[in-house]
């Protein structure tokens, strides 16, 4: 092979600016193995993926909101078997909302999330011309788009796709016979995370090892934006805990196909006796949880890091506490490898073993607690301009507190008997890994929007999108609580056989209406998005958000390779703001002789 | 037409929206950029403030507005416990809701950006980051002690008085068995369930034990003030015994029996006067996704004195005398049986009939 392809990438985008790049279509724009390409390529997906998600929790809203009543257009548009006379069947009502789960939380706040601010982010921070390994990194995305590809799928397919909740419990998920869902859609769901697992893994070695071994000349460890240090840490607990989920998921498909008896024990379904004898089938959730866990800070970790990074810039001050949030986050790293069975206190676990968990899941809300007083103190004292992605960045700290606050009530497994799968939990981890991971990933989107394609989302559209979706999200999640501290059991398809959880219709109404308004302003960001690529306003500036970080070093749009000539040398971390009567340093410039190195 | 209607409008509404937004651009090159992003930031940093006095007015109306259609008083003893732990959680994680809240829209509206300050480098402080680690552990350390004591003392062994009821989940009901005058719940072996041959639960016929099991469907007896411990399993998925109104709930393993007690505090007549609902009944609720009729699966709880408890016991026929009628001495065919287990049953039958006389 090549012997230096640094120097022979180097040496190909000198030319750049010369003549017509020799690449084609295919292998610039599909067949990519340029960072930045892969990265957008894993937004658009995440974002065609979060469109589907988005519509199926309208759907399953109006059902929720309007039980009973009938929209012909479900009937023209799912057919009589799915949705007859217009209502919702409960069969299509649960597969919904097994869609929805699965698809929000691995292929949009995993894969769109990690994959679009890891790959763009890691080069350009680090200062490196790429991946560690770009054909890896391509390959990624590729298993992604299968995983996509067989997901999607099994929508179409007779008996619908998987219906046991995105957590997929057997033996529901594991017998034929218990439930529509559990047919063929149910393999095909396998399927597809398997792919998506070998996906991720792949991602995150390659987020690792270029971490670890392409930063450029100057770039300790140290002075790694909180980007790249939140993105490292959550690869690691990727790469740690996605192959459980994958043996769980494989044992999941023998039971299912082959007649093993792993989680299957003493069940008679639908008349006919099983022959499976001694299996667990809290076997199962241990495993699942011991991903599931760890995947909701997959999500939240890296929106933690954007937001570090927002909100510094825009407040034109240092991040508070640079090593404190690095070692929160590695607290939070450690810790959620800890505390998967808190989502099993009621499950016949021995009680001792469950005070473990109660113990180290509490302990989980210090480093939270200490992430969010230091981004509280950071805006102390600031100078804060309201970007979008700084209002964003805002949101994101008021939902992470509401949300997480919540979570000390269901971490504690004396409250969790009452508040276990109620609608409590729905509203909590909606605010604190769903909306909040989105208003990151937002935050996220509006600030990088211009490295990504050198042109300015709308920031007005930014503003409106910012206002309706944060008054929604908590006019949508906050009376939910309420719901679920009346005992109101979650995944309900309708109260009214019911003499305890039937006093909320109201309620329900008013947040399916205020859904419905939601999802379409996430359709108007869509469409700016979408827009602004091409028609957006252009960046003038090298530097639009006069920040200290690497990647607004390269041009404006920077072609393969990132950087024209050399690499940048780093003298200095990421968050000298407001240093020295200066509004910023970029990072790239040399320590003075007089200058005090407070970091 | 009404769907269209729906759609035009939508759609007129992502059209002017986005006009608008269009024109801000235009007006804000007119008017100068830094001129009208400097406008835009007061319109948002008043808004942060607005958002912060609203949304807590919100927090207080919602709190007024729901406050009659949360759970009543706890219905067991040990929901009590529950409910004094959920206010200590609810004290405490409310102080901090307001504070933090109070200081990340302050912060955010007091230092709006101004050319008449400069934001001050403040890069860290060992004391603060001590603080406020210190300070949540031992908030946590405080909640983590109240919420393990409560844990023990509900989840621990059951008194030795408890009556026992075994509770099985099935694809979409509930069913229940009761020991019966010898306090024994027989054997079952689930490949024995066949409910065309009256034996629903796979109740071994050979373990006499078995022979004075009373079986229900669908609600559930108990006796107030006197603890119950429900043994719970389930015949095809996993399903959750939720009783909302005795904050109690546990999971139905197929293969893995759990437990649960409580002590029921009121009946269920005392109940319908406490909440003035005449139609209050003490529900179960399956809270574990269970299939496509997860959310109809629902039980009953009665809860009476223990008079009305043996008037109803003495009311029901065990599910071994539905099984084999001609072994219920009160059917005219009665044979008597001459086997060893069958002789066993017999007396234990008598036996029952004459306590019962």
């Amino acid at each position: 092979m090549h012997a230096n392809p640094e120097a022979i990438m180097a040496h190909e985008v000198q030319h750049d600016g010369h003549h017509v790049h020799h690449q084609s279509f295919i292998t610039k724009y599909i067949f990519s193995q340029d960072h930045k390409t892969i990265g957008k390529q894993f937004l658009i997906t995440g974002m065609i993926w979060a469109i589907i998600g988005g519509l199926f929790s309208v759907l399953f809203r109006l059902q929720l909101g309007f039980p009973g009543e009938s929209f012909p257009i479900l009937e023209t548009v799912f057919g009589k078997t799915w949705a007859p006379g217009g209502t919702i069947k409960p069969e299509f009502y649960y597969a919904l909302i097994t869609m929805h789960g699965t698809i929000l939380v691995f292929f949009v706040l995993t894969a769109g999330l990690s994959g679009t601010f890891a790959n763009l982010l890691i080069p350009l921070q680090i200062g490196a011309r790429d991946m560690a390994s770009p054909f890896l990194n391509m390959l990624s995305y590729w298993f992604f788009f299968l995983a996509s590809v067989v997901m999607m799928s099994s929508l179409f397919i007779q008996t619908g796709p998987a219906a046991g909740g995105w957590t997929v419990y057997p033996p529901l998920s594991a017998l034929h016979d218990a439930s529509i869902g559990s047919e063929l859609g149910m393999d095909l769901w396998i399927v597809s995370i398997a792919l998506f697992v070998v996906s991720t893994l792949m991602g995150g070695l390659n987020y690792i090892s270029t971490v670890l071994n392409m930063r450029t000349k100057g770039m300790s460890m140290t002075r790694l934006p909180l980007t790249v240090w939140a993105v490292f840490f959550t690869a690691m607990i990727g790469v740690l805990s996605f192959p459980v989920l994958l043996s769980g998921l494989i044992l999941l498909f023998f039971d299912r196909n082959l007649g093993t008896s792993f989680y299957l024990s003493d069940i008679v379904v639908n008349g006919q006796i099983m022959p499976n004898e001694g299996g667990s089938a809290i076997l199962f959730q241990h495993l699942f949880w011991f991903l599931g866990h760890p995947e909701v800070y997959i999500v939240i970790l890296p929106t933690m890091g954007i937001v570090s990074e927002v909100i510094s810039v825009n407040s034109r001050k240092p991040i508070f506490g640079y090593m404190a949030m690095i070692g929160s986050l590695f607290a939070i790293t450690t810790l959620s490898f800890l505390v998967w069975a808190h989502h099993m206190f009621v499950t016949g676990m021995n009680p001792l073993l469950g005070s473990f968990f109660v113990l180290l899941t509490l302990l989980i809300a210090v480093p939270s607690a200490i992430k969010t007083f230091n981004w509280l103190t950071t805006l102390w004292r600031g100078n804060i301009r309201f970007t979008p992605a700084m209002l964003f960045a805002i949101g994101f700290v008021s939902l992470f507190i509401s949300g997480g606050l919540t979570g000390i009530y269901v971490g504690n497994s004396t409250l969790d008997i009452q508040l276990h799968d109620t609608m409590f939990v729905i509203a909590h981890f909606h605010l604190v890994m769903g909306v909040a991971a989105f208003f990151g990933m937002f935050s996220g989107i509006y600030h990088w929007f211009p490295k990504m394609f050198g042109r300015y989302l709308n920031p007005t559209l930014g503003y409106i999108h910012f206002w309706v979706t944060l008054v929604g999200a908590y006019l949508i999640f906050w009376p939910m609580h309420y719901e679920g501290l009346a005992g109101m059991p979650r995944r309900y398809l309708d109260k009214s056989p019911w003499v305890s959880f039937n006093q909320f219709g109201e309620l329900d109404r008013m947040i399916s209406i205020v859904a419905i308004i939601v999802f379409a302003m996430q359709l108007m960001f869509v469409f700016n998005f979408i827009y602004s690529i091409f028609k957006g306003r252009k960046v003038t500036t090298q530097n639009p958000w006069k920040a200290n970080t690497l990647e607004w070093t390269t041009p404006i749009r920077p072609g393969h390779g990132n950087w024209p000539g050399e690499i940048p040398e780093v003298h200095r971390w990421a968050y000298d703001y407001s240093k020295d009567g200066r509004d910023f340093i970029p990072q790239t410039e040399p320590v003075g002789a007089n200058e005090k190195i407070e970091h | 037409m009404q769907t269209f209607f729906i759609v035009a409008i939508l759609f007129l509404g992502f059209l002017i929206t986005f006009q608008i937004a269009k024109t801000s651009e235009y007006v804000s090159v007119l008017k100068g950029e830094e001129k009208s992003r400097r406008q835009s930031n007061r319109i948002n940093a008043f808004l942060l403030l607005a958002f912060l006095i609203i949304g807590l007015f919100g927090v207080y109306y919602c709190n007024e507005v729901f406050k009659g259609r949360l759970l009543y008083v706890s219905a067991s003893y040990q929901g009590e416990s529950i409910d004094k732990m959920m206010w200590i959680t609810t004290a405490i994680t409310g102080f901090v809701f307001i504070i933090t809240h109070i200081a990340l829209f302050w912060f955010a509206f007091k230092y709006q950006e101004s050319d008449k300050r400069k934001a001050y480098f403040f890069p860290h402080s060992t004391k603060l980051e001590v603080i406020w680690t210190v300070v949540p552990s031992i908030t946590l350390t405080i909640m983590i002690g109240f919420g393990l004591y409560y844990w023990f003392k509900i989840t621990g062994e059951a008194p030795k008085n408890a009556m026992v009821v075994e509770v099985t989940g099935s694809q979409f009901q509930w069913d229940f068995r009761y020991p019966g005058p010898d306090k024994v719940l027989g054997k079952k072996y689930y490949k024995d369930i066949n409910p065309a041959a009256n034996n629903p639960l796979g109740q071994v016929w050979d373990d006499p034990a078995n022979h004075d099991d009373i079986h229900a469907t669908g609600e559930v007896h108990v006796v107030v003030n006197k603890p119950v411990k429900f043994i719970i399993g389930s015949k095809d998925v996993i399903h959750d015994v939720g009783l909302v109104h005795f904050r109690m709930k546990m999971d139905a393993v197929p293969g893995t029996p759990t437990t649960m007690w409580f002590t029921p505090k009121y009946t269920t007549k005392q109940m319908k006067e406490i909440t003035g609902n005449p139609d209050f009944v003490y529900e179960i609720s399956c809270d574990q996704m269970c299939g496509k009729g997860h959310w109809s699966m629902r039980g009953v709880v009665i809860v009476e004195t223990q008079e009305e408890f043996d008037t109803w016991m003495f009311s029901q026929k065990p599910q071994y005398y539905v099984a084999f009628p001609d072994k219920d001495p009160s059917n005219p065919a009665y044979k008597p049986d001459s086997t060893a287990a069958g002789n066993a049953a017999i007396s234990t039958g008598n036996n029952k009939a004459k306590t019962r006389q």
